[in-house]
């Protein structure tokens, strides 16, 4: 089996708000320290990687944020004109895309933003890319929209190939779909929470890849895992004391300590849970930082490095 | 301020925010707390998490509404004065509805729920789910008999595409003036002159002729149902700047939530829609002064558990600062608009006895803090 990250293009998935980005990121920065060349593609107009870079403003081009590594922001309208612009002289192909019609129907045609922007994750991934930089990147790290929607994405090229049956879309939508499906090519992350509906949608996603695209999920990252910082004895000693003391700070510090310890203790369950359904699991720990730091991405991918 | 306050006279109560902000879940808490009111309410989910749907005797959903068993009430010691009921949005089902609905006859009908391009297109659950989930909620409103309807909006890429779901859905309907210049030789090519036999040479060059002609086919089998479904997604659209409308906007303190719920905020400002209030859940709880507990701490439980107790004290301190701020940044957009937060609870939520939990901090009439 070819190592995750020796593949051309890792799609990094998972339920709204459990930190694609930032898994995306630290997967990234593995890469990176390991001499590659890695872009991080996020779409839907969201650019959240650069933030901690301190390069804000990434937008449809391919920004350096350190060394070895780039981003982009994928939206499929640029898409759309780049691609069109391939294939049509200049001219035609403006004359196209400010069509009305044409435009309210690639804006409203359901799977069309989708097919664009895989298909210029795709285009990244390529080693002789005609577009854009022109330069080409060991690993493209594509950071997915959410689970159903990440789905449809990774459906797109075959619906179009179906909806076309021959021709120039047809070859290219094939092309795409063909590399997705290829396990030496392209790698599936789904990024979970130790949480019931975080668990429940990564199996749930796990098993359509498989019946609908016969794609295997590589890997399941847990994010923001809960350290055990309090055993059953621990909890057992605050819940005694707890109301002995008239200090209301004193009492919202015992509470906060047995909350995290029921938290983690719950966080726990749901990974075993999870464990008995999915064998590739790793965990990557909470790190208290309220939001993505340079720093904290840099924690996450020395603990990705020794579990990888 | 209770939810009850916000939903005062309203009909339609939608639920928007950013994915992972515990939407679902919000959902069904508003729409029980509104039904443990007296109210028969419905509410529309999409996927909820396979537990929560059990718990609300809701196994394998269809695309009907069905009322939860008030015997489960009962079981979880809550009293429900009202009904509720529940559905999970079929996105295909619906879309399949509307064609049902539109067309003139069975030949039409069939033509299209047959065509190729519709099974593709209205399988791939992108694009479309956000105008079946409003369609079915016009629906429903339409056929009055609910007290109040609760919609779990699907996760949007970002929150337009909800808000313009109904016009897109039109755009395309109105699209179907390309397959005028999608066959040459057809009327169609000699009105519209050379322009666009140039147009159709170029789209040939990029998409093949077949394709062309099935998406001619595809249009013109829409053929007379378009203005009728037209003339449905403009009211279908009226719908969310009803006066019986209201928007929660559902968001956790974590920035990219607030981001989004502040832009969102703007848009049914800039859209004239009309806003109740905004939730917040997942609050970390901390301690309002940076009073040092070490001390008591370490004299309560000994030197290494104290300790231990006082650094993860701060931790949840540090973390609730964080939240309050994120607060406080989306109350400055709000100015005197209501906001409802909920705080972090140690357990995940999926049954009624975790939703009568959340409706202790949305209906208990405590003004947020901060």
């Amino acid at each position: 089996m070819t190592l995750l990250l020796d593949r051309r293009l890792v799609v990094v998935t998972g339920k709204g708000g459990v930190g694609r980005t930032t898994v995306a990121g630290a997967l990234a920065l593995v890469a990176a320290r390991a001499g590659k060349r890695v872009i991080v593609a996020e779409v839907s107009q969201q650019e959240r990687l650069s933030r901690p870079f301190r390069r804000e403003g990434v937008g449809y081009s391919e920004t350096e944020l350190a060394e070895n590594l780039y981003a982009i922001s994928i939206d499929p309208e640029h898409a759309l004109e780049e691609y069109l612009g391939k294939q049509v002289p200049g001219l035609l192909s403006g004359a196209l895309l400010h069509n009305r019609i044409f435009e309210y129907f690639v804006a409203a045609a359901p799977g069309v933003r989708e097919l664009t922007t895989i298909g210029k994750a795709w285009e990244l991934s390529q080693h002789s890319r005609r577009y854009g930089s022109g330069d080409h990147y060991d690993l493209v790290i594509l950071d997915a929209p959410a689970s159903g929607q990440g789905l449809a994405m990774l459906h797109a090229p075959k619906t179009f190939a179906e909806i076309a049956r021959v021709g120039p879309i047809r070859r290219r939508a094939d092309g795409i779909d063909e590399f997705l499906r290829d396990p030496k090519r392209t790698g599936v992350v789904s990024v979970a929470l130790p949480q019931e509906m975080p668990v429940n949608e990564t199996i749930e996603f796990r098993e359509r890849l498989r019946d609908e695209m016969a794609i295997e999920t590589d890997l399941v990252v847990v994010n923001q895992l809960l350290p055990e910082r309090f055993t059953g004895e621990d909890a057992e000693r605050i819940e005694a004391v707890n109301g002995a003391h008239g200090s209301e700070e004193v009492a919202a510090a015992l509470r906060a300590a047995l909350s995290e310890h029921r938290r983690a203790k719950s966080q726990r369950a749901q990974l075993r849970r999870l464990r008995r359904e999915v064998d590739d699991v790793i965990t990557l720990p909470f790190l208290w930082d309220p939001e993505m730091t340079l720093e904290g991405l840099n924690r996450l991918a020395d603990d990705l490095e020794k579990k990888l | 301020m209770s939810v009850a306050d916000l939903l005062e006279g309203k009909r339609v109560c939608i639920c928007a925010g950013a994915g992972g902000v515990g939407k679902t879940t919000t959902s069904a808490a508003v729409a029980m707390g509104m039904a443990a009111r007296g109210l028969k309410v419905a509410v529309l989910t999409i996927d909820p998490a396979k537990r929560l749907a059990n718990s609300l005797g809701l196994p394998e959903l269809g695309n009907e509404e069905r009322m939860v068993d008030p015997e489960r009430f009962a079981e979880a010691g809550l009293e429900m004065r009202g009904e509720l009921w529940a559905m999970m949005l079929d996105a295909k089902r619906t879309w399949d509805e509307v064609i049902e609905r539109h067309a003139p006859d069975e030949k039409t009908r069939d033509a299209v729920l047959q065509n190729r391009i519709y099974q593709e297109l209205s399988n791939a659950v992108a694009g479309s789910t956000e105008y079946m989930a409003i369609e079915k909620l016009f629906e429903l409103h339409h056929e009055g008999r609910y007290d109040l309807l609760v919609l779990d909006t699907p996760p949007t890429r970002n929150a337009l595409e909800f808000l313009e779901a109904p016009e897109r859905l039109s755009r395309f309907v109105d699209s179907r003036s390309l397959s005028f210049f999608l066959k040459p030789g057809r009327l169609g090519m000699k009105v519209l002159g050379r322009g666009s036999g140039l147009l159709f040479g170029v789209m040939k060059r990029v998409t093949g002729i077949d394709l062309l002609a099935d998406l001619s086919e595809f249009f013109q089998s829409f053929g007379d149902m378009a203005s009728g479904i037209e003339e449905r997604a403009a009211r279908v659209g009226q719908l969310l700047g009803e006066r019986e409308t209201t928007f929660l906007l559902v968001t956790s303190p974590q920035r990219d939530a607030i981001d989004e719920a502040i832009f969102f905020r703007r848009r049914l400002r800039d859209r004239r829609l009309p806003f109740g209030g905004a939730i917040v859940n997942r609050m970390h709880e901390g301690a309002d002064a940076d009073a040092d507990v070490s001390d008591d701490l370490e004299a309560l439980l000994g030197d290494k558990l104290g300790r231990k107790v006082a650094r993860n004290f701060e931790d949840h301190h540090r973390l609730a600062e964080h939240d309050r701020a994120g607060v406080r940044r989306l109350m400055r957009e709000l100015g005197r608009e209501p906001l409802i937060a909920v705080p972090l609870l140690d357990e995940d939520v999926y049954d009624l006895e975790g939703l009568a939990e959340i409706d202790e901090y949305l209906f208990a009439g405590e003004f947020v803090q901060v």
